[in-house]
């Protein structure tokens, strides 16, 4: 299973699954945009503004676990030679740079009202400036190499160098001092963030995921019609 | 359970990523000093010369401590060990108040003076609606 598997069996499955996640993803966005813009209160501080919190946050999310599992499936690929994984990379990280990208726009938005800057090179805005360069990087890599083998090896590469990031946007908050706030939702310790406040941030969550889910999915589907096309049942 | 070259690529990996884990802290250690957004007071008093280059300072704005003279603010930034005053012209984001964070960019006049040329806010990772504060408070 590991070693091989068929494009047509996958996209039996694939092909269909775009269209029940493109409902669930309506429903669950207007649920969690109704919940953000109008059923949250606001902050005792920040009062209104806060709102962009519901946008920025689970785009910065996405886009580090997308980038995760990218590094994780790259790790694989070097170790079993699966080509699965590589598609489903090379699936994944559209919607991934396209979440970082908004956690960039979005927390310049956000900076601007509270801070009172657009942007500052503090340690935690400055590697995820880093994490989307590493997501475009891997992007045009998938694109300038020609060579089959060899833009496998290059793509995973670059994902597993990239991971060394992950763990410095995520802690670099802890480990310097910074202008962006600590995190506010732990696993171990306690959040910081009030309940009603809370909910909308984890649909807000849901209904990213599974935009992410959408795009990998189409673009997966393109993947194995590309490898259908050429004629070959299995990789 | 797997083959001899799936061994080898995996030991091979645990390796490196040793190797670069190693690497990466060691050069995040030696660049503290430019990672480091701002400076806390208790720093700038241990520090042990004073030049004249551009620094941020931060920490928080000491409760009853803005003064407002004309188009100078002058507050004093602690962090309750140590603190200094900052004296700045111009104006101030909206979240800069007394009790809360704030980072100062400009140069320092002594161990006890500084000099900002701008102001911005640090806010917190507490999040909660003004009725939650004001019960909190009331406590």
């Amino acid at each position: 299973m590991l070693k091989s598997f068929e494009p047509n069996q996958i996209f039996l499955i694939t092909s269909r699954a775009p269209k029940y996640v493109l409902f669930l993803f309506i429903i669950v966005l207007s649920i969690g945009l109704i919940e953000a813009l109008i059923l949250s209160p606001e902050d005792y501080k920040q009062s209104h503004s806060v709102r962009i919190m519901y946008v920025h946050v689970p785009s910065a999310w996405i886009s580090l676990g997308i980038f995760s599992i990218i590094s994780f499936l790259s790790l694989s690929i070097f170790v079993f030679k699966n080509k699965n994984f590589s598609l489903i990379s090379k699936s994944l990280a559209p919607s991934g740079f396209v979440f970082s990208i908004i956690a960039l726009v979005t927390g310049a938005i956000w900076g601007k009202p509270t801070w009172g800057t657009w942007w500052a090179w503090d340690a935690r805005i400055t590697s995820m400036l880093i994490l989307a360069l590493f997501y475009s990087i891997y992007l045009l890599s998938w694109r300038i190499f020609e060579n089959k083998e060899q833009v496998i090896k290059i793509t995973s590469i670059i994902a597993i160098l990239g991971f060394i990031n992950v763990p410095i946007v995520k802690f670099s908050v802890d480990w310097w001092s910074t202008l962006h706030q600590a995190s506010s939702v732990n696993i171990l310790s306690k959040t910081s963030i009030h309940p009603t406040m809370l909910i909308p941030l984890a649909i807000m969550t849901a209904a990213f995921a599974l935009f992410s889910l959408l795009i990998f999915l189409m673009k997966y589907n393109t993947e194995l019609i590309k490898i259908k096309n050429k004629g070959l049942d299995r990789l | 359970m797997y083959g001899k070259k799936v061994k080898l690529r995996i030991l091979f990996l645990f390796l490196a990523v040793a190797l670069v884990i190693l690497s990466v802290y060691l050069v995040l250690k030696s660049l503290e000093e430019n990672v480091v957004y701002f400076i806390s007071p208790t720093e700038i008093k241990n520090l042990t010369e004073i030049n004249q280059k551009k620094i941020r300072i931060g920490g928080m704005v000491k409760d009853q401590s803005i003064i407002i003279k004309s188009d100078k603010i002058n507050f004093i930034v602690t962090d309750f060990k140590n603190e200094i005053n900052v004296s700045y012209s111009g104006s101030v984001p909206n979240l800069f108040a007394e009790g809360k964070g704030v980072v100062a960019e400009g140069y320092l006049k002594d161990r006890n003076y500084f000099n900002a040329v701008k102001i911005l806010a640090k806010h917190d990772e507490n999040y909660m609606p003004p009725e939650v504060k004001k019960a909190l408070e009331d406590k």
